[in-house]
């Protein structure tokens, strides 16, 4: 069953490039939302019949495998194709395959007409079958598998529309900051195998368990042990979860079609590293200088991030730092030690963020493909649907109480603040961090939507009769605003007397944070701080309304419009002298002037001792077989008689 | 040691057809097509091209019995074949495949017919000839592979440098003949110098083991194993080398001058068990200095076959100026008798000398310099061939750094990716020619959105690209993998520089690709190029077959492979697999932490 749920997505995929242009849209939207229906149907019931019902084995986690077989297996090291759903990967499968089947039928209505339709959905369904490799794997080189498949896919799908140069440079821009990520990750992959002897999780964690915390500090990080697996790690983390100092092939990757960003980069992909974190918790644990800077960079990422959303005008950069920003949170909250705060981010995240992509993506739809946000406004009127079900993404993502967000953020912000694995006065900072981010988070989306659907239609809307998109778009769109309202029941907080469901799900599995000697943080505590962000979420949403619905609108400092010149600063300091050394310098200077010019000189030489340079020019190849053979028979003699 | 399984004598693979061994069949079959073409009027091209690729399709299906025939509980050679042939230096024409030449030579046959059927457009003049010399081209490449005898060898791989000087002197571009020559003279200095070392070593060897018999019979054992054809065959050399030693001795002490003519072995068995023979304190026979001296003169050959920094300047130009087929037997084949011949000569003939930490260290270096310079200079380039050719130069580091780890992972590693290197960078240059012969240009920025003109084209292209840049589940990703591994095992600073291969390798591949396929169509030439052909996809298809076949499921090329490396690794690091366990077993018997203790001892 759990194959079946890769194969049906992989057979789709097949069928559709194969057949391609050949079906009509009609069957390809048909047999692409069929096949991640099938993966779906094939999650849920294997979550719910075969998974829950499971009993715990020995070490007290439930499992349901199926092991297909070894993929290689050379001296000591193998790598099987071998499955696994337990409660971790069982909540991903559950939120890729279901909101993954919204985004097919959504976009089976958004592609009308496009020339690609056929290629882009076999692309969108091989992303299903690799994402769902990279989540059920059971070990570290089959998630390797769907980690790269996810990261093709992505190139292929963000470089759609590939007559564009942009979307075509975003797309290997993409692959190659992935690939530096990937080049750590093999690392930590090759050092988990060399001390811990496998390469499945179970085996990792069940070694890790058995070691020693590793002491704090910079001593670590070069001593090849679990904190330096840990930040090599934390390098693929970046890589594929768009973090500091990886994170800017995101942004550029909103380039593709916009359901591709919705289920790509912003719901599935991109919490990959994030589920990583949490997959390898137990390792991180042993290695508090490791987790001590995952907490930074993801916090620093971040409120980086959610400056920068606020000083962006096309609708769908804004999404796409926001999005960065909060992959930040959930990675801070991963480094806190709050894994399953980070992993219920992720998946409300799904939620909102999937759905205030596609919102957006039925805006773009509607105004004709424009993204540009000072060119809406007013749009309420004539999109009622998009506008109710993006309000409830928007309050989901700011945190407005007892929406979706509203818990998650508030667990990750009360682990962070109670947080045993981090030096307290860090764990402070961090958490106010966390809340500045809160705020910016509210203050940007109010800006958005504000812009977007309040105020005078301006000139885009004017131009256009804009109308409210299909039904097979705005279906999608009202069952995820649901999700994002009701999606905060997964973990309701033990301050309301309630047993938060998922902690307690994934418990083995992902140590729980009071394991860790967290501080039993009191109902009271709990409950003042959720306070604190409710009134900062709110005076966010408040402040946000004030500025962003005044005339002339508040422009946002100039560093922040300018995305603190990172792209530059890469570009200036990396890319550009490479490219220079490798042209100037290693290729025209080195190369060819004098590696080249040295074997001329030497073959010059050569031959005009033997004056034979008209010969060899000739091109008598029999000139050369007889010269062999002289050499040849020389050197013969030389050792036979010369021995005696 | 004791390797217990010596005790369960096999019979390795046999097949003859009278006289004649299945394995010389393959061997000689493609050089009677070529004698035969050149009995074809030379008007005929339509006739003679079609012969060519038919033959050469017969000569791969004849190829494939030696894989269906294999006998998997036999170690060492198998389709062992013997005659004298010079008996005056004791040369023997001996003939025979263990796990890793018998890849190698299917990857040869595989490859033979695809780049016959790929020239049928690309070679306009001269035909006849052309076919000629690719058929006989392809019997002395897989002799390389096939010779058991070290002066065999020597005569294949010299003799095979004419036909490659000439397919790129006649047919190649512009510059052909300033690159044949230089390919040409490159190779040869390299290889006169192996000659030298390998006389030297012949007498050594000689020398040798008439002072230590006993210890190079107990070092035959750990080649031969349960092989009892082979162990014959490995003494009767040894035995020919020890009386070539006492007579040497016996004429160096005064005594009669007059006996016959003394004998040595090319046997490169007998040599390498000579080579590896260690003495009762665990010391080489041959002293250390000498060893580094026959090193270095096998490993220039090598490595300007390979081809290492700073022995790569030939590569580029033989690629570029190479019609399709040249430069995909080039790539495909040709690096690989580099690297294969550090395996089958360098490291178990001398490995005191191979596992010195100087040497080492300087043969790693040159990798990763390779992979590096290699990866960047390929980024600098305009024209296609070269941006590959360069990328050729990065892969085989890789290769050469997996090899230099000296352990099962890393040999296995390395032997992987040449298989996986020989069918991708193939299947990359013949990618390449298909849109040569369309636009008559290589330069990277006379294209741009040939995807819109030549989808299937450019699906299949991507596939390649994605299988150079060694993505999971295509071929290229766990011979990298797999040699990574040995090589952090050996050295973790050298592994963090491997894999800087890939992020540089994402970055020429997919940036070439981008420039060529993507965007919009600017160039009116670019318009209307027609998509793949029929006779195009059918030496597209078994090319991209390959690389997903052996992305999902390498095992049977692990099968071959681990046979030879650990018999390689045994006679370089006695104590390797530790001193009790039995020969395969030790992957389920010692932990990756023990082994990794034994490897420091």
């Amino acid at each position: 069953m759990l194959t079946l749920m890769i194969v049906a997505p992989l057979v789709g995929a097949l069928i559709l490039t194969l057949a391609g242009r050949r079906l009509g849209e009609r069957l390809t939207g048909v047999i692409a939302c069929l096949s991640v229906a099938v993966a779906a149907g094939c999650a849920f019931v294997a979550f719910f019949s075969r998974l829950l019902p499971a009993a715990p084995d020995a070490e007290g986690v439930r499992r349901v495998t199926e092991r297909l077989g070894t993929w290689f297996s050379v001296g000591s090291f193998s790598a099987d194709f071998g499955l696994v759903l337990d409660p971790l990967s069982g909540v991903m499968a559950l939120f890729i395959t279901g909101v993954g089947l919204l985004i097919h039928v959504f976009a089976t209505g958004y592609m009308h007409g496009d020339a690609g339709y056929a290629r882009f959905f076999a692309a969108l369904n091989l992303f299903v079958a690799a994402m769902l490799t990279l989540v059920l794997a059971d070990n570290l080189l089959l998630l390797f598998v769907g980690w790269e498949g996810v990261g093709v896919c992505s190139y292929l799908l963000i470089g759609h529309y590939f007559t564009r140069d942009e979307a075509a440079d975003a797309a290997r821009k993409a692959f190659v900051y992935n690939r530096i990520g990937d080049a750590g990750l093999v690392l930590a992959t090759l050092a988990l195998f060399t001390q811990a002897g496998s390469v499945s999780f179970a085996a990792i964690a069940r070694w890790a368990a058995q070691q020693p915390v590793e002491a704090l500090g910079w001593a670590a990080v070069g001593a090849g042990g679990l904190t330096t697996v840990g930040l090599l790690l934390l390098l693929g983390v970046a890589g594929k979860s768009a973090q500091i100092p990886l994170f800017v092939w995101l942004p550029d990757a909103m380039a593709g079609p916009t359901p591709v960003s919705a289920l790509i980069h912003a719901a599935t992909m991109v919490t990959a590293g994030v589920y990583l974190l949490v997959r390898l918790n137990v390792v991180f644990l042993r290695a508090p200088t490791a987790l001590m800077v995952v907490a930074v960079v993801g916090a620093a990422t971040a409120l980086m991030a959610a400056t920068i959303a606020l000083g962006q005008d096309d609708i769908k950069k804004v999404l796409a730092y926001s999005t960065v920003s909060q992959l930040g949170l959930m990675v801070m909250a991963c480094g806190a030690g709050a894994f399953t705060a980070g992993l219920f981010h992720v998946t409300t995240h799904a939620f909102f963020k999937a759905l205030l992509f596609l919102g957006a993506g039925s805006v773009i739809h509607a105004l004709h493909e424009e993204q540009h946000l000072r060119r809406m406004g007013g749009l309420r009127q004539f999109m009622p649907v998009t506008y109710w079900t993006m309000t409830a993404g928007w309050l989901a993502i700011a945190g407005f109480p007892l929406f979706a967000g509203f818990f998650s953020k508030d667990e990750i912000l009360l682990e962070t603040f109670t947080s045993a694995v981090l030096p307290g006065g860090l764990a402070k900072a961090l958490w106010a961090v966390g809340l500045l981010t809160s705020f910016l988070t509210a203050l940007y989306m109010t800006r958005l939507m504000a812009l977007t659907f309040h105020g005078e239609p301006r000139e885009a809307v004017a131009h256009v009769q804009p109308h409210e998109s299909p039904p097979v778009m705005t279906a999608p769109l009202v069952a995820l605003a649901l999700l994002s309202v009701l999606g905060g029941a997964l973990g309701l907080p033990e301050a309301f007397g309630q047993h938060p469901w998922m902690r307690e799900f994934l418990t083995p599995l992902v140590a729980a944070p009071s394991e860790f000697a967290r501080e039993a943080a009191s109902h009271a505590l709990e409950l003042a701080l959720m306070g604190v962000s409710t009134v900062v979420a709110l005076a966010g949403l408040a402040a946000g309304w004030l500025f962003f619905t005044r005339r002339p609108l508040w422009e946002a400092p100039r560093v922040w419009q300018a995305k603190y010149w990172v792209d530059e600063a890469y570009e200036a300091a990396i890319a550009r002298p490479l490219r220079l050394l490798a042209e100037r310098g290693l290729w025209l200077g080195l190369d060819v002037s004098i590696l080249d010019g040295l074997v001329g000189g030497v073959g010059r030489s050569l031959a005009g001792l033997g004056a034979t340079l008209r010969d060899m020019q000739s091109g008598y190849a029999r000139g050369y077989v007889v010269m062999i053979f002289i050499a040849a028979l020389l050197i013969l003699s030389y050792f036979v008689f010369g021995q005696g | 040691m004791m390797l217990s399984n010596v005790f369960f004598a096999a019979e390795p693979a046999q097949l003859f057809f009278g006289p004649i061994g299945l394995l010389s069949l393959v061997t000689w079959l493609p050089l009677v097509g070529g004698l035969i073409v050149l009995l074809f009027d030379k008007r005929r091209a339509d006739l003679i091209k079609q012969f060519a690729t038919v033959w050469m399709t017969v000569c791969f299906l004849v190829s494939l019995p030696l894989v269906v025939l294999w006998n998997y509980d036999v170690r060492g050679l198998q389709f062992m074949e013997t005659a004298d042939w010079i008996p005056a230096i004791g040369a023997k024409y001996q003939l025979g495949v263990d796990g890793l030449a018998l890849t190698l030579v299917m990857l040869t046959t595989f490859l033979g017919p695809i780049v016959a059927l790929c020239s049928w457009n690309y070679i306009e003049k001269r035909q006849k000839e052309y076919y000629a010399l690719l058929l006989i081209m392809q019997s002395f490449m897989i002799g390389v592979f096939a010779a058991v005898d070290l002066f065999l060898f020597y005569v294949f791989f010299e003799v095979m440098l004419v036909p490659m000087y000439l397919l790129i002197g006649i047919w190649g571009g512009e510059r052909r003949l300033y690159s044949a020559i230089k390919f040409f003279v490159y190779t040869l200095v390299g290889s006169l110098l192996m000659l030298v070392a390998v006389f030297k070593f012949y007498f050594t060897a000689a020398e040798t083991v008439a002072k230590y018999p006993t210890e190079v019979k107990a070092a035959v054992e750990v080649i031969v194993g349960n092989n009892a054809p082979m162990r014959g065959l490995v003494l009767e050399g040894v035995e020919l080398a020890r009386r070539a030693g006492v007579a040497y001795a016996a004429r160096a002490g005064g005594g009669s001058d007059d006996d016959a003519a003394p004998l040595g072995t090319f046997n490169i068995y007998a040599l390498q068990a000579i080579g590896s023979a260690r003495d009762a304190q665990g010391r080489a026979l041959i002293p250390l200095s000498l060893q580094v001296w026959l090193f270095a003169g096998f490993a220039l050959a090598l490595a300007i076959k390979v081809p290492m920094v700073p022995f790569h300047t030939w590569l580029p130009d033989a690629h570029v100026e190479a019609p399709t087929a040249g430069s995909a037997i080039l790539a495909g084949i040709l690096l690989k008798i580099g690297t294969y011949g550090f395996v089958r000569f360098n490291f178990p003939m001398f490995p005191d000398a191979s596992m010195h930490p100087t040497v080492a260290s300087v043969m790693a270096t040159l990798a990763i310099v390779g992979i590096v310079y290699g990866s960047m200079v390929a980024l600098a380039q305009k024209d296609m061939k070269k941006t590959i050719a360069y990328s050729s130069v990065a892969h085989m580091g890789t290769t050469m750094l997996s090899l230099f780890a000296f352990n099962p992972n890393g040999i296995n590693g390395a032997a992987l990716q040449m298989l996986s290197h020989g069918v991708t960078s193939a299947a990359l240059f013949i990618l390449i020619g298909i849109l040569y012969e369309r636009r008559h240009t290589r330069l990277i920025a006379d294209f741009g959105g040939v995807v819109n003109t030549m989808p299937a084209f450019s699906a299949m292209f991507m596939i390649a690209t994605l299988a150079s840049v060694g993505l999971p589940l295509l071929n290229g990703f766990v011979g990298e993998f797999i040699g990574l591994r040995g090589v952090f095992e050996a050295n973790i600073v050298w592994a963090f520089w491997g894999t800087t291969g890939i992020i540089l390798g994402a970055a020429y591949m997919l940036w070439l690709y981008e420039r060529v396929f993507l965007g919009a169509v600017k160039n009116p030439k670019n318009a209307d190029l027609p998509d793949l052909s029929a006779r195009e996809w059918a030496y597209l298809t078994p090319l991209v077959a390959a690389m997903i076949l052996f992305g999902v499921y390498p095992k049977p090329l692990v099968t071959f492979l681990n046979a030879t490396t650990e018999v390689v690794v045994r006679q370089m690091r006695p104590n390797y697999f530790g001193s009790t366990t039995k020969a395969g077993e030790e992957q389920a018997a010692v932990s990756p932490a023990t082994s990794d203790t034994a490897a420091r001892d």
